[in-house]
C-alpha cells in the first residue's frame, strides 16, 4: 500500500517538471475567437506534432489581462482595445467579423429595420406584432457587461442607446445560440462565424448579412478579431502567429464565416 | 507515548489549517471588496437597482430580491416535498423500502449541477413558456431545479432530527389512544421542531449559494421580478457571468457581491447552528 502511494507521488511529481519544461504556448480570451482558434490549433498540431498549444476562453477582456500579465503568450480580443490596454501590447489582426442578429426558423419575420432593432433591445418594442409578427412577447437576449460580442454590438449596432438591463443575459454566443434554438420568440446577436442552420441570421434594413454583403462592404457591422502580445513572441508563438497569417489559415477562416485580413480594412 | 504526541500535534496542525484557509478566504473576500462599500457607500450598493458596469452604476438590490425570490420558490416547493419524504421514511416506511429510498435520494445529491441546469434549460423552461407564457427561462424554472436540488439537504438533516425523538414519545402516545398520524403530527413533528429548523435553514443556504445551474435557467436579467415567469439574476449569477470580464471597480463591486453572499450565509448557518443546539439542551 505504502509503495503503491510512493509510485503515485513520484509519478505526479515527475509528470509536474516534464509539463514545466516543455514550453506550451498558452493562447486566451474571447469565446468568440476561440472556437476558430481552435480549428487552426488542429490543422497546426497536425503539421507540427511537437508543439503545444493550450487555448482558453474567458472573454476578450480576460484575454487582454492575460497578455498583460503574461499569464497568456497570446491574448485573443473581439473588441477593439482601450487607450490605456493599447499602450502596452501588439496587435495583430487575425480575421473580421460580423455581429448579426438572429432568430429563431419559426420566427416568420425576416426584415427588421435599425432602429427597431435598437428600440427591441432597449426594451422600447415588446411585442413581435408591433413589427408586423404574431402576438407573443419578444425575449431579447444579451451577453454580460463586459463580453467583446456585447461590446462590438453596442457600438456598432445600438450606438447611443443602452441595451436595457431587462434583456436576459447568457455569457457565451454559444449558450446564448441554444436559446435562441429553443424559444421562437427570442431575438440575439452573435458572430457570423457562428451562425447555423438552427438559427436564422435576419435582415437589418433589407440587407441580408451574408459574406457577399460583407466583401461589398453593405453590412457594415464589423469588428475585428486580434491577437495581442507584449512585444517579444518565442518561437513557437511567432510560428502559430505566421502560421494563421498564412494563406491556409486564411482560408481556412474563411471557410468557417470570417472575413480575411487584408480584404476588409 | 511521545510517538502518540506528535500524531496528536500533526492532527491539530491539520486541522487547522482548514480553519486558517476559512480566515485566509475571509480576508480576501473582504480586502478586495470593501473598496466599493467606501465609494459608493453601503447603502447605495445594497438598495440601488440600478446594475450597470460599464456605466459606473453599481446597485445589488435586484439581485438581492433575485436570490430572494428564487430562494422562496425554492423553499415553498421543496420543504414540503422533502419534510413528508422524511416523515415517511421516519415513521411509516417499511425497512425494506427505506433500504432503496433512502440511497437514492442521497445520491440526487451527488447529482452535479450543470446537469440539473442542462434538464431546466432543455425540458423545464420550454414547457414553462409553452404553457405558462414569458420566456421559460425564469423565477419559476430557477425555484424548481433549485426545490430538487435542496431536498437532500432538508431530508438528511430532518430525518436525523425525527429518528432522534426517543421511541418513548411515541410509545407514550399510542398508550393514550392516539392513532399513528396523530402521534406523527402532535408529538414527534413538534418535539424534533427545531432540527427540522435547521434542516430548513440549511437547505435556504444551498438554495442561496448555488450558481452554476441557476445561471442556467433562470435567465439572469437584472431587474426586480414583478412575476415569477419572469427572468431573473441571483448574487452568485452576477459573480460567475461577470467575473471573467471584470476589471478595477467592477471587479471590486463582484468581489463586494461576494461579501454579501458570505453575510448572508454566515447568518443562515448561525441561525441553523442556534437551532440545532437547542434540541440538544432539550
Amino acid at each position: 500500500m505504502k509503495k503503491i502511494f510512493l509510485l503515485i507521488c513520484i509519478i505526479f511529481i515527475l509528470s509536474c517538471n516534464s509539463n514545466s519544461r516543455k514550453k506550451t504556448l498558452v493562447i486566451a480570451g474571447s469565446t468568440s475567437v476561440q472556437p476558430f482558434v481552435e480549428g487552426l490549433e488542429e490543422m497546426y498540431i497536425r503539421k507540427n506534432k511537437t508543439a503545444e498549444i493550450n487555448i482558453q476562453g474567458g472573454g476578450s477582456s480576460a484575454g487582454i489581462q492575460s497578455a498583460i500579465s503574461g499569464t497568456a503568450n497570446i491574448g485573443m480580443s473581439s473588441r477593439h482595445l482601450s487607450l490605456d490596454e493599447e499602450k502596452q501590447l501588439k496587435i495583430i489582426p487575425i480575421a473580421y467579423d460580423a455581429v448579426v442578429v438572429i432568430l429563431n426558423p419559426r420566427n416568420k419575420i425576416d426584415n427588421i429595420s435599425l432602429e427597431d432593432i435598437r428600440k427591441i433591445f432597449s426594451r422600447k418594442i415588446l411585442n413581435w406584432k408591433e413589427l408586423g409578427g404574431e402576438d407573443k412577447e419578444i425575449n431579447a437576449i444579451t451577453r454580460e457587461d463586459g463580453s467583446g460580442t456585447r461590446g462590438a454590438f453596442q457600438e456598432l449596432v445600438m450606438k447611443e442607446t443602452p441595451i436595457s438591463n431587462a434583456c436576459m443575459v447568457q455569457d457565451s454566443n454559444g449558450s446564448v445560440r441554444e436559446i435562441v434554438k429553443a424559444d421562437p420568440w427570442s431575438i440575439a446577436y452573435i458572430s457570423l462565424g457562428l451562425v447555423d442552420k438552427d438559427v436564422k441570421a435576419v435582415k437589418i434594413d433589407g440587407i441580408l448579412p451574408d459574406r457577399a454583403a460583407v466583401k461589398e462592404k453593405k453590412y457594415n457591422f464589423m469588428r475585428p478579431f486580434l491577437f495581442v502580445h507584449t512585444g517579444e513572441l518565442g518561437k513557437d508563438a511567432k510560428d502559430f502567429v505566421d502560421f494563421v497569417l498564412s494563406n491556409e489559415g486564411q482560408n481556412f477562416l474563411e471557410k468557417e464565416g470570417l472575413i480575411k485580413v487584408g480584404t476588409t480594412p | 507515548m511521545n510517538r502518540e504526541k506528535l500524531i496528536e500535534k500533526t492532527f491539530f496542525l491539520i486541522a487547522c489549517s482548514a480553519l486558517f484557509l476559512l480566515a485566509l478566504i475571509t480576508v480576501f473576500i473582504f480586502k478586495e471588496g470593501i473598496g466599493i462599500f467606501l465609494k459608493i457607500g453601503f447603502a447605495k450598493f445594497i438598495f440601488s437597482p440600478d446594475w450597470a458596469p460599464s456605466q459606473k452604476q453599481f446597485g445589488l438590490f435586484s439581485m438581492i430580491m433575485g436570490s430572494v425570490w428564487i430562494t422562496i420558490g425554492a423553499l415553498i416547493i421543496g420543504v414540503p416535498l422533502s419534510l413528508s419524504v422524511s416523515i415517511f421514511l421516519a415513521e411509516f416506511c417499511p425497512k425494506k423500502i427505506a433500504r432503496i429510498l433512502k440511497p437514492a435520494i442521497e445520491l440526487l445529491a451527488g447529482i452535479p449541477s450543470v446537469v440539473y441546469g442542462f434538464i431546466g434549460v432543455v425540458i423545464l423552461a420550454p414547457l414553462i413558456r409553452e404553457y405558462l407564457g414569458g420566456p421559460g427561462l425564469s423565477v419559476l424554472a430557477g425555484s424548481m431545479v433549485l426545490a430538487i436540488m435542496i431536498l437532500p439537504t432538508v431530508i438528511s438533516i430532518s430525518l436525523d432530527a425525527l429518528h432522534a425523538v426517543p421511541k418513548s414519545y411515541l410509545e407514550g402516545s399510542l398508550a393514550l389512544g392516539a392513532t399513528r398520524w396523530q402521534s406523527v403530527y402532535m408529538v414527534i413533528i413538534p418535539a424534533a421542531r427545531s432540527g427540522i429548523i435547521a434542516s430548513v435553514i440549511l437547505g435556504m443556504g444551498r438554495a442561496v449559494g448555488e450558481t452554476m445551474a441557476v445561471i442556467m435557467v433562470s435567465g439572469n436579467a437584472v431587474r426586480i421580478p414583478h412575476s415569477i415567469l419572469e427572468p431573473v439574476r441571483t448574487l452568485t449569477s452576477n459573480i460567475a457571468l461577470e467575473l471573467g470580464y471584470a476589471t478595477g471597480m467592477h471587479r471590486e463591486a463582484l468581489f463586494g457581491t461576494g461579501m454579501v453572499l458570505f453575510v448572508i450565509i454566515m447568518i443562515l448557518n448561525t441561525a441553523a447552528y442556534v437551532f440545532t443546539k437547542r434540541k440538544v439542551r432539550k
